[in-house]
């Protein structure tokens, strides 16, 4: 950056010299060196830059690509233009208050945050065992459903970015019919703040069952007909197969998880090799394929939408079968107190609720207020966990110093680290290409930046 | 959990009563965030301090993995493990920072250990801590053996170095570089050890606990309501 | 045309009225879609919601052809000027929308790492709440936008009412003095 500068105007100094002098705009620390080669080199190789604000970079990336011709021989990605500073923001909020924070940083897939957040803070409380059926099956439906919509998402965006702009169309459609259901159940369409630590928030109205299976045959008719549109197409087929590669050693070195570990032969999923919230109790498969370009990669995201499909539709037996069960842990010491309807003036607490602690037990009108304002405390130490993201391994590290609010909160989005990859997909190929590597790593900038 | 007998002092006297390799966490002052109330509560000092370190058997695969590792390590293993930690069913090795790499090729190399993958460097800060303020956690995850284990390596704010290990685990690499953005532990070694998602100028290491929150008081028609860390909150 | 009456074969107007409705009719957007309420503003694109209905779909990528700034999401510190390059390459008329509170005022984040509000950083004609606003609510936003294209005073008349807007403002109580409303 031009320190010189003093004029108050965004875009002084342009024009401000007589064109002679070399002139870099860098950014990072070794940068100096990028200023000396490009120096050296001349005018033979040419840099620049796809910068945040860019239809194509899937969110605020900055992508500093040098060229020679339309071969990419170098590419590094810049980011950091969303850090929104979530987690030191987490450590003065309570521990329940922390979930509306997690839940924005990968918003394409919010409830994976909430989901993984809460299962850390359960294991530092020692109640992961002690989570109701009811609340399980509810955060593996509003996972999946969030899943379908995030790979979605990535497979829409994706089309786009190379100029098929019916695949977004197509996908977002299928998209918003699982946004009804999670809107129906959760109150929001995203960034919910549903998953609770204890359970989830409120229970799924009486027609949910219904609405979830009346959802199923749409998604599904949506999903054929992305596959229709796209797998066979050869436009398609000539810009994604054999592009953006990375093999299954590159995998290894550089931690990728998710679907780009799995199109490079792997069927590492932590619903099945670590399974969490009663994964291990449902009927699905892992899609896994060995061609490891970002052909395989759509279709890949595109199986998993229908495993995914199967097991909303094993949710929603489920809670047909667990109607009226309790939503949250027994221990009114940490349970969300809160039983929230729509009334005549919103949404708030329910008439019952409000009756029971004013009316008819003083302990549960404690355990509300104490709850709201100060939050529970949780036993000191910290606990790992990871759930599997549409994306990867998603990781979280909380820490306690035995207070109401959490000393350290750390997430490992798979985004942030598959985003590493991107040099490798990129360098050697075309430029076109570059736009094709970032749909398939499907990274969200919320989650890389945090 | 807490060993607040009479104890109401810092620093050397703390060190003297403070239990063997057990990381102090935080000593909290009070209740209700307040100070000068009248509810007594005001006196109150509580250390809290991590878990202990482990003692054999560990159980689960916890024994066999640790007895790999001090083999591998020979000579070096009484230096090298300085505690091993098992808290809610999950592995936390505490290392030495000089053998931190070794330690590392060795849980990604050996057959039986097979860490392939390093899931990220999380930066931790314990100002109560003295001498070991900064600690980095490196989530290690094992696909052959489907397991998971921490390492954690403690170092002090005066020297806050740690040797890099994008050498063995090369998908550290941006987040060793976050680490050093936001807590300022610098990992010697590291290819560019440059601020990731701060901007480049950036004065400061955010997530520090010494660093504030930053935000603004809110005002509203003449009412102000202070930034989230300087509110009057409970703790 | 009718024998009865004859109608001049010409349409007097204002110049104001057919430049706003032919701005109103086709506001392109900019893209600026940062973080959570750009997914939302990427769901009013879609089929369901169809902001083409108000000639708005065109997503430009290139500020110079953009009438409409959606800042949609969190303004980083390290966004902020890029947030503002790209505002003073959109061509006059351009309006700026603050989707979210995330842009109103910073929203959640009171913290070092957001601009608590983008309005610290470009001029914005419409605040828009939520977290994120349901794509109906921003389809109302624009539709107010709309309307403020449709009004805009043009040449002479947009000094005189730019010069009268500012005596007022300079002769009014500041916010922050606004006292004692609370009670």
């Amino acid at each position: 950056m031009k320190t010189e500068d003093t004029a108050p105007h965004a875009t002084s100094g342009l024009g401000d010299d007589d064109g002679t002098a070399p002139e870099f705009t860098v950014y990072g620390g070794d940068w100096s060196e990028v200023a000396e080669e490009a120096a050296r080199l001349g005018g033979q190789r040419f840099v620049f830059n796809m910068g945040p604000q860019h239809p194509s970079t899937h969110g605020v990336l900055r992508i500093m690509l040098e060229v020679e011709g339309e071969r990419v021989t170098e590419l590094r990605a810049g980011i950091g233009y969303l850090h929104t500073g979530i987690e030191k923001n987490m450590e003065f909020r309570t521990w329940t208050q922390g979930v509306t924070f997690c839940t924005r940083m990968d918003y394409v897939a919010a409830m994976f945050n909430e989901a993984v957040y809460c299962l850390g803070v359960e294991k530092l409380l020692g109640i992961t065992d002690d989570i109701p059926d009811r609340a399980n099956v509810l955060r593996v439906l509003m996972m999946e459903l969030t899943r379908i919509g995030s790979h979605l998402v990535a497979i829409g965006s994706g089309g786009n970015e190379m100029g098929a702009t019916t695949l977004m169309t197509t996908s977002f459609v299928g998209r918003e019919e699982t946004l009804k259901v999670i809107e129906h159940i959760t109150g929001l369409r995203t960034n919910n703040g549903y998953i609770r630590p204890g359970g989830v928030a409120t229970d799924a109205p009486d027609d949910s069952v219904e609405m979830i299976r009346g959802m199923i045959p749409k998604v599904k008719a949506r999903l054929d007909e992305l596959a229709y549109l796209q797998l066979e197409n050869p436009i398609f087929k000539g810009r994604m197969q054999g592009v953006a590669v990375l093999d299954l050693a590159a995998c290894m070195a550089l931690g990728v998880t998710g679907p780009i570990l799995r199109s490079a032969g792997v069927p590492y999923d932590l619903r099945k090799s670590e399974p969490y919230a009663g994964y291990e109790t449902y009927d699905f498969q892992v899609p896994t394929s060995t061609d490891a370009d970002a052909y395989s990669r759509v279709v890949l995201r595109l199986e998993e939408c229908y495993e995914s499909l199967k097991i909303v539709e094993q949710c929603a037996d489920r809670l047909e079968a667990s109607m009226g069960e309790a939503i949250m842990v027994a221990d009114k010491k940490i349970a969300w107190p809160a039983q929230l309807s729509v009334g005549d003036d919103g949404q708030g607490n329910s008439f019952e609720h409000i009756r029971h602690i004013m009316g008819e037990s003083m302990e549960a009108l404690i355990h509300h207020f104490k709850l709201v304002t100060e939050g529970f405390p949780v036993p000191a130490g910290q606990a790992y966990v990871a759930v599997e993201n549409p994306k990867g391994t998603l990781g979280c590290h909380v820490v306690s110093d035995g207070g109401t609010k959490p000393w350290r909160a750390h997430f490992r989005d798979p985004g942030f680290n598959n985003l590493q990859a991107l040099s490798m997909l990129t360098e050697g190929g075309q430029v076109a290409d570059v736009v094709v590597a970032i749909a398939t790593i499907d990274m969200v900038l919320g989650g890389v930046d945090r | 959990m807490s060993d607040a007998k009479e104890l109401q002092t810092t620093g050397a006297e703390l060190d003297a009563v403070r239990p063997e390799g057990r990381t102090l966490i935080n000593v909290r002052k009070g209740q209700f965030g307040a100070r000068g109330d009248t509810s007594g509560y005001d006196g109150l000092t509580r250390f809290v301090y991590a878990p202990a370190a482990a003692q054999r058997p560990y159980g689960n695969w916890f024994d066999q993995v640790v007895d790999v590792l001090e083999e591998l390590l020979g000579d070096k293993a009484d230096a090298a493990i300085e505690a091993v930690v098992i808290d809610r069913d999950q592995l936390t090795l505490h290392i030495a920072r000089e053998h931190l790499v070794e330690v590392c090729q060795h849980l990604r190399d050996d057959q039986d250990l097979r860490f392939e993958f390093c899931l990220g460097v999380n930066g931790v800060h314990y100002p109560a801590d003295s001498g070991r303020e900064l600690h980095a956690v490196y989530p290690i995850q094992s696909i052959t053996h489907n397991r998971r284990l921490c390492v954690e390596v403690s170092v002090s704010d005066a020297d806050p170095h740690i040797p890099s290990v994008t050498a063995v685990y090369p998908a550290n690499n941006w987040h060793e570089r976050e680490t050093w953005d936001f807590f300022g532990i610098i990992f010697d070694g590291h290819p560019g050890l440059a601020r990731i998602e701060m901007p480049d100028d950036w004065v400061g290491h955010p997530q520090r606990k010494d660093y504030p929150l930053g935000g603004i008081p809110i005002e509203y028609k003449g009412a102000e309501i202070p930034s989230p860390d300087q509110r009057r909150q409970y703790r | 045309m009718t024998d009865s009456a004859p109608t001049p074969p010409f349409i007097v107007g204002k110049l104001e009225d057919f430049a706003g409705w032919a701005r109103a009719g086709s506001m392109w957007p900019a893209t600026f879609g940062l973080a959570c309420c750009a997914i939302e503003m990427m769901g009013t694109g879609t089929p369901r919601f169809d902001i083409a209905r108000f000639g708005m779909e065109v997503f430009r990528g290139s500020p110079r052809q953009a009438d409409i700034m959606i800042v949609a999401g969190r303004v980083s510190q390290k966004m902020a000027p890029i947030l503002r390059q790209v505002y003073d390459q959109m061509a006059e008329p351009k309006w700026v929308l603050a989707m979210g509170v995330c842009a109103s005022s910073g929203g959640m984040f009171n913290n070092y790492a957001i601009v608590q509000g983008v309005d610290h950083v470009v001029p914005v004609d419409i605040y828009l709440p939520g977290c994120p606003p349901r794509p109906e609510m921003l389809i109302h936003a624009l539709l107010k936008v709309q309307e403020l294209a449709r009004e805009k005073p043009m040449l002479r008349h947009r000094k005189e009412i730019a010069a009268a807007a500012e005596a007022a403002a300079l002769a009014a109580t500041p916010t922050s003095d606004m006292k004692g409303l609370l009670r």
